[in-house]
């Protein structure tokens, strides 16, 4: 799996490429543990090019957003959901913790 | 009827999906169909290294492809510890976020994405789960 960073001065836009899995996962648990312990709570999840996404993939965006919005000082936002991945978050019930916008653009403009 | 055996680590979670992708194509599902049939097995088969078998390389996952009539039945099979699935809590997503607890969305999901879904565990036979996803009318 490819993940790219990219700093705003606002936000932060980490951007997934491939598949999220319990293989992968951990991988962006990382990368997104990274911009919490830098101090950094506003992120954008870009998932235009993420094509697989299992229940291990969104516990790890359920604990980020956990720690984005602890004490108001944040949070996670997803962009470019794909309609497959987007159907099998709502249909869990997750959904409902997350804003999801249809582009990048989008997502930084929101902070 | 396809039958592959692979190792019980994650990295091979990739290629069982991809397994199960080309018998789910082959069987003319469409897209969404075939989605939910490799997010299924994905679940079921993390659930297998992470809880049956308790990590990575304790074990093997057998996995069969039946193209039915009415459908594809997928058969997956381990040797790990037996589980009660009545036992598994259903996640709980109408909590406040604070409160949301990690576990059971994989069960819920494979539920959800397959029309049949059924556990058999034995002694001589391991575990065994058997699940069919329906055509379309």
């Amino acid at each position: 799996m490819e993940i790219n960073t990219t700093h705003y001065k606002r936000c932060v836009v980490v951007k997934s490429v491939g598949r999220i899995d319990s293989y992968t996962a951990p991988e962006l648990e990382e990368v997104l543990k990274k911009q919490i312990d830098d101090g950094i709570f506003k992120i954008v999840l870009d998932m235009e090019e993420v094509d697989f996404m299992s229940s291990k993939g969104w516990w790890v965006l359920i604990e980020t957003q956990k720690a984005c919005k602890r004490y108001n000082r944040g949070e996670l936002v997803l962009t470019g959901v794909q309609d497959r991945i987007r159907d099998s978050l709502n249909l869990v019930g997750m959904g409902s913790y997350f804003k999801i916008f249809d582009d990048v653009v989008s997502g930084v403009g929101h902070f | 009827m396809v039958t592959e055996t692979f190792p019980g680590r994650f990295e091979s979670l990739a290629v069982i999906r991809k397994f199960v992708f080309q018998a789910a194509s082959d069987a003319g599902f469409d897209e969404k169909d075939i989605y939910a049939v490799e997010l299924a097995v994905d679940e079921a088969c993390a659930n297998i290294i992470e809880h049956a078998y308790g990590g990575e390389d304790v074990g093997e996952i057998e996995c069969t492809c039946n193209d039915l009539i009415d459908g594809l039945e997928i058969i997956i099979k381990d040797d790990g510890e037996p589980f009660d699935p009545s036992t598994v809590v259903p996640p709980d997503f109408s909590v406040e976020l604070e409160d949301v607890k990690p576990r059971g969305a994989g069960l819920f999901l494979i539920r959800n994405m397959m029309d049949d879904v059924d556990f058999v565990f034995s002694k001589k036979d391991g575990n065994i789960l058997r699940m069919v996803k329906r055509r379309k009318e």
